[in-house]
């Protein structure tokens, strides 16, 4: 077995005790008058920097790419049946900022069977360039020719930074390409910025179900790939006196692996998706039972909205899985959310804290769904929903 | 296919709890109490490797990759059926990130072959990135599917499965050897027989160290990883509007307020 990469220094190490403290994942333990670092090391840093005599060092051997190539942001514009998903308008205002930054450019990348009016689009979108692929067999996403006509693209352009939707495809897509190229993927971002010294990007985002956050780097290789969440960035505004360059690439299919063959597809029925709704209405174990739901969805449906649940109903079969909000589940951002019965656990919050206006229903004036709410009412759901559900209907009839 | 198939499941062994909590006032995770377990995820990976076992026939391997502990987790998959354990396990792979990982996983794999079908959880409850198992199955070569919600048949050398989208449902067929990862709607995860446990004590645990491989030491481990933390920390408190207490009519009443306020409605 060969020895862990970290070192703590005898000679500088004054046995203070301050990097077991530091641990986040508690492997530095005092043994005798020095601390020793045990086999489930993580060799996140957080002890290094914390020493405050400079004992620990992670020895690292030097990357030697030549990275100074690497120029401009690429996003990565997802469509489906033709039309962009929203997350690249999100990715490309993201972009634009970091690019600016830079003082680099922004890039786009569309891939599809008819691609025009999408790439339109992006490009008043504040992307400076638009590469697009377009063939009638790309109409669909799959893994294996999309991730190679990015691959050729990547060597070709040499973007600093790539930019990944974290939604279904995206998560699917990024990790193949990034291996593709060797180089590193930071997931589900939450924060991207430029750290103004290194010029590198700081990639943040949560892990252990929003209990922490990290920020990461992808310090000796290019590009810098991250994927994003959807509905955590601010889309990029139409500006139809700045219009990129639109550059036709060409398509051989002939060359393109292509070995998952797509033999059906079926749209899920729902007709009010949460992630796209502006307002959600979710419900949680405070309703006691998966009948509750129906209180819900009255409310929603009162005041035009998508029914969404906490983790702990869907956990117990009271909802679908595509009714979920929160880190295992879907990230809403809408102008309302309603969390009826829902104590408000750090994953659920995660999913839904950026909403615009928070309102809650709970029995428990101490619910932890109360700090992130603009306003909170401490009350018997199943008492206060009805009684606000015939307001809104009575509003809606009189307007 | 009258000899069966091979089939490998990869496992992570992870804390117990997503609620992990962090300690304000020490700045790290509080573990006691907290239980190292197969990862969540993992267990419908395992399930679904059985499953093709008993319809099919052959073997199922798990592998994991982790510190000496992790052949706890690995123990209990015997118990519950699998044929064969292997730990991935060397200083060398500490602090690996996604890309390093995958790669060890793809040696360890390629050591433990034949394989037909590699199965993955979606994800890790700890670091929660779903990234290894599409890596993996690119350092391997085959083709990957993730979020399989079913598997409807597997002939001929193809196997034809069904995932979950955003926003439907996909058919595909594709040709083995593939990597897979599971949604969690998939199957429902058996539990150990007590005679799966008991037989699962003495259970051999072979363990893969980076010599075994031939790895090539710069892609091991941190040295291997393109990605660094850099920082870890509590995300910021929030803080929360009025809260209000009254009668369930003063309540409706106050909420209807504040969504003609805020031009809700």
């Amino acid at each position: 077995m060969s020895e862990l990469p970290i070192s703590i220094d005898k000679d500088l190490c004054t046995g203070c005790g301050i990097c077991v403290g530091a641990c986040p994942f508690g492997s530095i333990e005092m043994v005798g008058d020095y601390p020793e670092i045990k086999d489930d090391c993580r060799l996140c840093n957080a002890c290094v920097e914390a020493c405050p005599e400079g004992a620990i060092t992670i020895k690292e051997t030097e990357g030697e790419a030549d990275l100074s190539e690497y120029r401009g942001v690429m996003v990565y514009a997802e469509q489906r049946k033709g039309v962009v998903h929203p997350v690249a308008y999100e990715l490309l205002g993201k972009g634009r900022e970091l690019a600016d930054q830079l003082g680099e450019p922004l890039f786009a990348v569309l891939i599809g069977s008819d691609v025009k009016a999408g790439a339109e689009e992006l490009a008043v979108r504040s992307a400076d360039k638009v590469y697009t692929y377009e063939d009638p067999a790309l109409e669909d996403f799959r893994d294996d020719p999309y991730s190679a006509l990015m691959a050729d693209l990547v060597r070709e352009v040499k973007p600093s930074l790539f930019l990944i939707g974290a939604t279904s495809i995206g998560r699917s897509l990024g990790p193949k390409l990034a291996a593709v190229l060797a180089t590193g993927l930071t997931a589900d971002c939450t924060g991207l910025e430029i750290d103004p010294e290194t010029r590198l990007l700081l990639q943040t985002r949560p892990a252990y179900g929003g209990n922490i956050m990290a920020t990461i780097i992808c310090p000796n290789s290019r590009p810098q790939m991250a994927t994003v969440r959807y509905k955590m960035m601010k889309e990029a505004d139409v500006d139809q006196d700045r219009k990129g360059e639109i550059v036709k690439k060409p398509v051989d299919m002939e060359a393109l692996p292509d070995r998952v063959k797509i033999i059906d597809y079926q749209p899920s029925p729902e007709q009010v998706n949460i992630v796209d709704a502006e307002i959600v209405v979710s419900g949680g174990k405070g309703l006691g039972e998966p009948s509750g739901f129906a209180v819900i969805e009255e409310l929603a449906q009162a005041l035009g909205g998508a029914v969404g649940a906490s983790r702990p109903t869907v956990d117990e079969g009271w909802k679908e899985y595509r009714h979920q909000v929160g880190l295992s589940g879907r990230t809403v951002r809408p102008k309302l959310y309603m969390a009826c019965g829902i104590s408000g656990a750090v994953q659920h919050l995660a999913g839904m804290k950026t909403s615009d206006v928070i309102i809650a229903i709970n029995k428990d004036r101490e619910a932890p769904i109360f700090s992130v709410s603009t306003l909170g009412a401490v009350g018997d759901l199943y008492e206060v929903i009805p009684i606000l559900a015939e307001k809104v209907r009575k509003h809606k009839g009189d307007a | 296919m009258s000899e069966g198939l091979n089939v490998i499941v990869c496992i992570k062994q992870v804390p117990e709890t997503t609620e992990v909590e962090f300690d304000e006032e020490t700045g790290r995770l509080k573990r006691e109490g907290v239980d190292a377990v197969i990862n969540p995820f993992d267990e419908y990976a395992v399930e679904e490797g059985l499953q093709i076992k008993e319809k099919y026939g052959g073997t199922v391997k798990v592998l994991s990759m982790g510190p000496p502990q992790a052949e706890s987790a690995l123990r209990e998959t015997i118990a519950l059926g699998c044929d064969e354990a292997y730990l991935a396990t060397d200083r060398a792979f500490a602090g690996a990130d996604t890309w390093a990982t995958s790669y060890t996983l793809g040696l360890c794999v390629e050591k433990i072959a034949p394989y037909d079908i590699v199965i993955c959880g979606l994800k890790t409850t700890d670091g929660d990135t779903g990234q290894v198992g599409p890596e993996l199955a690119q350092h391997l070569g085959v083709p990957h599917v993730c979020y399989v919600n079913k598997i409807l048949g597997i002939a001929d050398g193809k196997i034809r499965l069904t995932r979950l989208l955003d926003d439907g449902v996909e058919t595909l067929e594709a040709p083995l050897p593939i990597v897979i990862s599971v949604s969690k709607d998939i199957n429902q995860p058996r539990l150990a027989t007590l005679r799966g446990r008991m037989g699962a004590r003495k259970a051999e645990i072979k363990q893969i160290t980076s010599k075994d491989v031939d790895a090539d030491p710069a892609r091991l481990g941190l040295d291997g990883s393109p990605t660094r933390v850099v920082k870890i920390f509590t995300p910021t408190p929030l803080e929360g509007g009025d809260v209000v207490e009254g009668t369930p009519e003063e309540l409706a009443e106050r909420i209807f307020q504040k969504l003609q306020e805020c031009k809700v409605i």
